[in-house]
């Protein structure tokens, strides 16, 4: 299953290269990765969503722990959590297809950011399946670009079961 | 007053009471070595590999638990390290390699011997560093000691551009560490403690799994200790020979697949499995889904990532072995009802008995050509256990294991996890630094020996009497025993018929060399040679085609043994 695991790393020259050869040298995969300097000095934070069965999520974030640059990990995946992932996507929009394009960006609250005499940028911001949905929408129009963050995820501040 | 970073480094050095460094010069490091003459308390021993230096220096940690040093220049002479970086890292020796790199404002052009040493050593070092600042050099050597030797040891690299070796400053040493990101977890769990008493109560076929983290936290004598009161027999790793003593009644010897049939089939059958420092390799388990079928287990490592990783787990201990064993042994002791331990193990120690009895290991004695196992059990015999013994790879590392018998921890040097041919005879170089007066010998294969054997000029010159005894069968043995068993004997690319004259090799290096072909002469010339003051080469000519027994075929059930 699909793990959304927080990884707080030293920010130091080499620690992406650290942590991404981890998950290639031992067969882990990575689905998305994010990373991103925090507001104390020195750490930045990881967002990684992984595949793998409850053993492999394990060793995953066993593996990580012991990496001498990795301060801290949390797997997110049965907290509850808010998980937002942005994209860009720039659309073929001709005159036909162009009030149909605003129209779904408008369902989705998505914001046009750029746009050209036959396409339209759109910023797009949500969880995975709201993206897969409007993805689907939009591919029929014909997709000229597209660029995502990868997730990124927080626990929520209260944790109701 | 002010320094250069080569300065500090030997400083640096110093105050890790460092006493030895293995090296090679270079471009690179030419400014430590242009200081290393004002340091005499810093031995440096000029090898003839890179590979040779830092195998000695993971010899040198092996046989002292002291951290090894290594010493080479950038480039070529970093990425000859790499096999014996992987070596130390597959079998959590700690040992500090430093290499030299090119002036940083060189760094990722090309330079005349660069290499991205820090991104090739990532995946087999513990952690490492590239220091850019002369500033943080300090500290950072004072870390990379501190992560080599702490928690689950391992290699550490440090890579000295050469500019920071030449910069000045006036050094600042750290005189504690504290690493937010690193806090290995030594205390064990009261609470999992007491489950194991528990479980150790109500079982009736308990055994103990040992391995090289028995070693390296020192647990001899809490393992000793447990085993003897509870009358639990042991049974251990390659890594973890010589952790419980070779000639107790309750040691079964080496499991996996080269394990005694008695050790092999007390794992098919017990029902509680006491596995500490050892992390179930598949040459240990075998088909893994039949490897102590019956068990519960208890998993002692200081390593998480050891523990759930090839098996599933009962009573997962995270802590240092030996602070673990002492606390169950303290659980043990404050137990109100006192158990009969001898009673309630009573039938299962006949059982192991029997098996012992019934399948010892064993090979057929022969005059000539002289038998491996021959050459093992006497030099076993003429050493009662006291040499430091180190391996090759291959069918001479296994009969080293099984027909000797190991007493002490850190007896026993061999290249466990990456089998590294050519790791025996540096590491020999390592383990004779660290102790002069000990008799160190590397059981060696004749294929093996001439992997490391440009070291001869390393212990002619700096007067190191290790004795190497090849048991020459003229062959890549352990390959060629799998050609035959499970490849009709095709004997491709594992005929060493080409052999070099070991003898006149040894003579042409300086040292002295005999030759031995009679079972008869050979207690003889072992004697002379080890009375030898200098290295020494024996070349027994053994039986070519002898075969390592019992085997467990790759990917059988431990308890499917060939034997013989
Ligand atoms: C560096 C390296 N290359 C290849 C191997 C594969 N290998 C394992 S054992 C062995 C044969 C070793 O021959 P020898 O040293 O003569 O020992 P023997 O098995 O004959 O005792 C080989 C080639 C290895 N372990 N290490
Ligand atoms: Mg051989």
């Amino acid at each position: 299953m699909r793990h959304v695991l927080s990884v707080l790393v030293e920010n130091e020259p080499g620690v992406l290269s650290r942590v991404v050869g981890l998950f290639s040298g031992r067969g882990f995969n990575i689905e998305t990765l994010n990373v991103g300097p925090t507001l104390e000095e020195g750490l930045s934070l990881m967002t990684i969503t992984t595949l793998g069965d409850e053993a492999i999520i394990e060793q995953i974030v066993k593996q990580l722990r012991k990496l001498v640059t990795v301060v801290k990990v949390v797997d997110l995946t049965h907290l509850q959590k808010v998980e937002r992932e942005m994209v860009l996507i720039k659309v073929n929009a001709e005159d036909a297809s162009r009030a149909e394009v605003l129209r779904i960006a408008d369902i989705f609250r998505c914001k046009v950011v750029d746009v050209g005499p036959n396409a339209l940028t759109l910023e797009i911001t949500g969880d995975q399946s709201k993206i897969k949905a409007i993805v689907s929408l939009l591919q029929r129009f014909g997709v000229k670009e597209f660029a995502r963050t990868g997730t990124v995820a927080l626990r929520r501040a209260m944790q109701m079961d | 007053m002010e320094k250069t970073g080569a300065q500090i480094l030997l400083e640096c050095l110093l105050q890790e009471n460092v006493d030895a460094i293995f090296g090679f010069p270079g471009g690179a490091v030419i400014d430590i070595y242009h200081h290393l003459p004002s340091y005499p308390a810093l031995r440096h021993f000029l090898v003839r590999h890179e590979q040779g230096a830092i195998h000695a220096a993971d010899g040198y940690a092996r046989a002292t638990g002291r951290v090894g040093v290594c010493l080479v220049t950038s480039g070529p002479g970093a990425t000859n390290t790499v096999t014996g970086i992987a070596t130390a890292y597959m079998d959590s020796i700690p040992v500090v390699i430093i290499t030299g790199q090119v002036p940083t404002p060189l760094i990722g052009n090309d330079a005349f011997q660069e290499v991205d040493i820090v991104g090739i050593s990532r995946p087999c070092v513990k952690h490492n560093y590239l220091v850019k600042d002369v500033q943080d050099l300090a500290w950072i050597i004072k870390q990379a000691f501190y992560l080599a030797r702490t928690g689950r040891p391992g290699p550490v690299l440090v890579d000295l551009p050469k500019d920071v070796l030449q910069a000045k400053t006036v050094p600042a040493y750290p005189e504690s560490i504290s690493m937010r990101s690193y806090n290995p977890h030594l205390e064990p769990n009261r609470r999992q403690l007491r489950k194991v008493v528990d479980l150790l109560r109500t079982c009736r076929r308990p055994l103990f799994y040992s391995g090289g983290g028995v070693i390296s936290s020192d647990a001899f004598e809490e393992l000793t200790w447990l085993a003897r009161n509870l009358h639990i027999p042991v049974t251990s790793t390659l890594m973890g020979l010589g952790a419980f003593p070779g000639d107790d009644p309750l040691w079964l010897g080496m499991l996996g697949m080269h394990g005694t049939y008695a050790a092999n089939m007390a794992v098919g059958h017990t029902d509680l499995l006491l596995a500490v420092g050892a992390r179930f390799d598949d040459r240990v388990t075998g088909k893994i889904s039949s490897f102590a079928p019956m068990a519960k287990v208890v998993h002692i490592d200081v390593d998480p990532t050891s523990i759930r990783k090839n098996v599933n787990v009962d009573v997962p201990i995270v802590a240092d072995c030996r602070l673990a064993l002492k606390g169950l042994r303290d659980e043990i002791m404050a137990c109100a009802e006192a158990s009969d331990w001898v009673l309630e193990h009573q039938s299962w120690l006949e059982q192991v008995q029997a098996w012992q009895r019934d399948h010892p290991l064993q090979y057929a004695f022969s005059e000539e050509p002289i038998k491996p196992q021959f050459v093992v059990e006497k030099i076993y015999e003429l050493t009662k256990g006291e040499a430091i013994i180190t391996t090759e790879v291959g069918q001479n590392q296994m009969w080293a294991a099984q027909f000797s018998r190991f007493h002490r921890p850190r007896s026993f040097i061999t290249s466990g996890g990456l089998g590294t041919m050519g790791y025996g005879f540096p590491a020999a170089i390592g383990a004779q630094v660290a102790f002069p007066d000990k008799l160190v010998i590397d059981i060696a294969g004749d294929g093996s020996i001439q992997m490391n054997i440009q070291e001869m000029a390393t212990a002619v010159s700096c007067n190191i009497p290790v004795k190497i005894v090849i048991l020459n069968n003229g062959y890549l043995g352990m390959v060629r025993q799998w050609q035959e068993l499970f490849y009709n004997k095709n004997y491709c690319a594992t005929c060493m018929h080409t052999n070099p004259d070991f003898v006149k090799l040894a003579e042409a290096f300086g040292a002295a060399g005999f030759r031995v072909t009679k079972a008869a002469d050979l207690e003889g010339v072992l004697k002379q040679a080890f009375a030898l003051p200098g290295p020494v080469i024996v070349d027994v000519v053994v039986a070519e085609e002898e075969n390592v027994y019992p085997m467990v075929p790759a990917g059988a059930a431990l308890t499917d043994m060939l034997l013989v």
